[in-house]
């Protein structure tokens, strides 16, 4: 154990008793019966983890995995059943923005209580007041009270104070989604400012995407039991093949005669994969069965990834291919030699509907395969650049 | 690894303290140990204390015009129908010399003591939001209740010195400065008890939320109870021997009594007095009240562990 540790979770567990009754009269009328009115759960179980100083760990999971309660055990707000945490150094924890906000109180009254309420001292708090108004951007409405302000620029000033508390160890539970693009962009920014300088950061969130950027390390947690502890990308993988069930949804057919059916994600030689390395030949195959002549048709095909973002489609129609009328069972295979996705997991669309107008049949989300990519490097796609350093 | 067994109570370092070894969050106390740290710490935090207490303060009167002048105004509407009903209609005030400073006395320290339970009572709940989403000394919550309190007796304080003021014109005589430390003691004895009642309500109220109702009647049964707008030498003759013992027992019954004693001087050496020794009183208070403030924060902290999940 090395004398780096900031944060020690110690064979943490956490039982929550959930009471039905919270008034005198009705724990006397059910104090017999007491035992129905209670309902136990386990939101952590024998949890144990050591973090280093200036590391950053991602917490992952389902929600209801116990991921934010871990994170109060770790802020003190919450007390352990079992176990403990030690830890070191000023800690901040944006669990939820404005938590300490007032609404009767303007932006100025806000931004004194809320510091000190994250530990700043009047002192401090008036060193760093323009700079964390500048950083929120809502100069001219700061002697305004916080209830009239829309839920962005509450925001904003409520992360602004959040950072500017200099802390040694920073918990986040969530907070990173809010704002506009703009102001997350500064969010990050400022968290690897955080990173840089050293500091430890403990994140919750939901976006795997943000968990492989931004942590060295994360603990991916499924009804309170610590799963996978280690590299991000193996904690996201994993994570990923829990959810690998796909749903997938059909989309009413405008003619009942002419459906898909059979869609496989085969490897270049036609093998059933559903795991590919980044830049490898992959293959989308699906049947289409028309019961009559069809004369209008085309066939499409699109790849999607977890949120619903389309990353590519196309069509017979849009690679100008002319097809012969249909009858019986075709099957159409589009080769993709080299996919330049990185890491993750993916959902492929098809549909076969008419050169113009509305599908005949559409599958969304008809199957799912996941990229394994050595890279590290952030972003949708990988591409690998030559990177050529040369005299002006 | 360094781990030193008897660390702060809560583990959590006050925001100027520096700190380099790991400590635990919310460490289990034993239940006679713990008040010291707790205090420290309350202590380091001051300043987010003082910042709570003006909040409530501030949010009270937000918005409304007179503001802090509707502080004023209950207690002198209350001294008014007192001394109109209580002191002419029924005719307690013909007796009685300067019946509105007598009142006063009672009604100024009896709002405040009022205030201390039923705003302490609520405070945890109301801050909820708070207290599920930051660590800090949950006592502050309490504490600065208490503080609100204080900020608003200080309005009626100068009522009542500008009312004992007119009153010693009247009637020319004066406080005698050497009863000083009776009311000083008195504000000691109620901030003590006060907040000792205070602290265990707050945590009651988080798991029975009857508290904060059950509260209001205790209050108006104690008002009561109270020599406030009745005389203390009534109340001796009608209660007798360990009645009587058992009456006086109610700390209010001191305090009030103390306040009278100073700032109610027409009532010194007149029947309507006192006669039991209120230095030994005030003294034997401050002790009782001392010893309930360890043991109420020490209930507290037991309780506190389970805020968060309770609320």
């Amino acid at each position: 154990m090395g004398s780096d540790t900031v944060i020690r979770v110690d064979d943490v567990s956490k039982r929550f008793v959930i009471r039905k009754d919270n008034s005198l009269k009705e724990r006397l009328v059910n104090a017999r019966r007491s035992k129905e009115h209670r309902e136990e759960f386990w939101a952590l179980r024998n949890v144990s983890l050591d973090i280093q100083s200036g590391h950053t760990l991602g917490l992952i999971g389902h929600n209801g995995s116990g991921k934010s309660t871990l994170l109060k055990l770790i802020g003190g707000i919450l007390t352990p059943t079992s176990g403990f945490v030690e830890r070191r150094g000023r800690l901040a924890a944006l669990l939820e923005l404005g938590a300490g906000f007032h609404p009767d109180l303007t932006g100025r009254e806000n931004v004194y209580l809320n510091a000190s309420i994250l530990g700043l001292t009047r002192k401090q708090t008036d060193l760093y007041f323009d700079s964390i108004v500048d950083f929120a951007g809502i100069e001219p409405f700061i002697d305004t009270q916080v209830k009239f302000y829309s839920s962005g620029m509450y925001i904003r000033l409520a992360f602004a104070v959040a950072v500017h508390v200099d802390p040694e160890i920073l918990l986040v539970d969530e907070v990173l989604a809010v704002g506009d693009e703009p102001f997350q962009r500064k969010c990050l920014d400022r968290i690897k400012q955080f990173q840089h300088d050293g500091r430890t950061i403990v994140l919750v969130t939901h976006s795997l995407e943000q968990v492989r950027q931004m942590c060295d390390r994360v603990v991916l947690l499924e009804s309170g039991i610590v799963v996978v502890d280690g590299e991000p990308s193996d904690a996201v993988r994993h994570f990923r093949e829990q959810n690998s069930e796909v749903d997938s949804i059909e989309q009413a057919s405008q003619r009942h005669d002419i459906v898909i059916e059979k869609v496989r994600i085969t490897d270049s030689t036609g093998v059933p994969r559903t795991v590919f390395d980044s830049h490898h030949p992959l293959t989308i195959a699906y049947d289409i069965v028309a019961e009559a002549t069809v004369d209008d048709w085309a066939a499409g095909v699109a790849i999607t990834d977890g949120s619903g973002m389309l990353l590519y489609g196309t069509n017979t129609v849009l690679q100008r291919r002319d097809l012969e009328p249909i009858r019986g069972t075709r099957t159409i295979r589009f080769d993709f030699d080299d996919l330049p996705l990185s890491e993750g997991q993916y959902f492929v669309t098809v549909a076969v509907h008419p050169a113009h107008g509305m599908d005949y049949h559409r599958i969304d989300r008809a199957a799912s395969f996941q990229i394994r990519s050595g890279s590290t490097d952030p972003g949708v796609i990988t591409l690998t650049p030559k990177i050529d350093i040369s005299d002006g | 690894m360094s781990v030193v067994e008897h660390v702060s109570p809560t583990g959590v370092v006050g925001p100027t303290e520096p700190d380099t070894t790991l400590r635990r969050v919310n460490a289990p106390q034993r239940f006679l140990h713990g008040f010291g740290p707790t205090a420290r710490e309350i202590w380091a935090y001051r300043e987010l204390l003082v910042n709570l207490a003006r909040k409530e303060l501030k949010i009270k009167y937000k918005d409304s015009v007179l503001g802090f002048v509707w502080s004023l105004l209950l207690p002198l509407v209350q001294l008014g129908v007192y001394w109109l009903v209580m002191g002419r209609f029924l005719g307690a005030g013909r007796s009685v010399p300067a019946y509105g400073v007598f009142i006063f006395c009672g009604l100024a320290v009896w709002s405040m003591f009022a205030e201390i339970l039923s705003t302490s009572t609520t405070s945890i709940v109301y801050n909820s939001g708070l207290i599920k989403k930051v660590y800090f000394p949950r006592e502050l919550f309490p504490l600065a209740a208490t503080g609100a309190a204080l900020v608003n007796f200080a309005f009626q304080f100068v009522i009542l010195a500008a009312a004992t003021t007119i009153a010693g014109i009247g009637t020319g005589k004066w406080p005698d400065p050497t009863n000083i430390l009776y009311p000083v003691l008195a504000m000691v004895v109620m901030i003590l008890f006060g907040t000792a009642l205070g602290l265990m309500l707050a945590a009651a109220n988080v798991y029975l939320r009857d508290t904060q109702h059950l509260i209001t009647i205790v209050l108006m049964l104690w008002f009561w109870m109270t020599p406030i707008i009745y005389y203390i030498s009534r109340v001796g003759s009608v209660l007798h021997g360990w009645l009587y013992d058992v009456y006086l027992l109610n700390p209010m019954v001191t305090v009030v009594l103390s306040f009278q004693r100073f700032f109610w001087p027409q009532g010194t050496g007149t029947q309507f007095e006192f006669t039991g020794n209120l230095y030994l009183r005030l003294i034997v208070l401050i002790a009782v009240s001392s010893v309930l403030l360890w043991f109420a924060q020490r209930v507290f902290s037991r309780a506190q562990g389970n805020f968060a999940q309770e609320l």
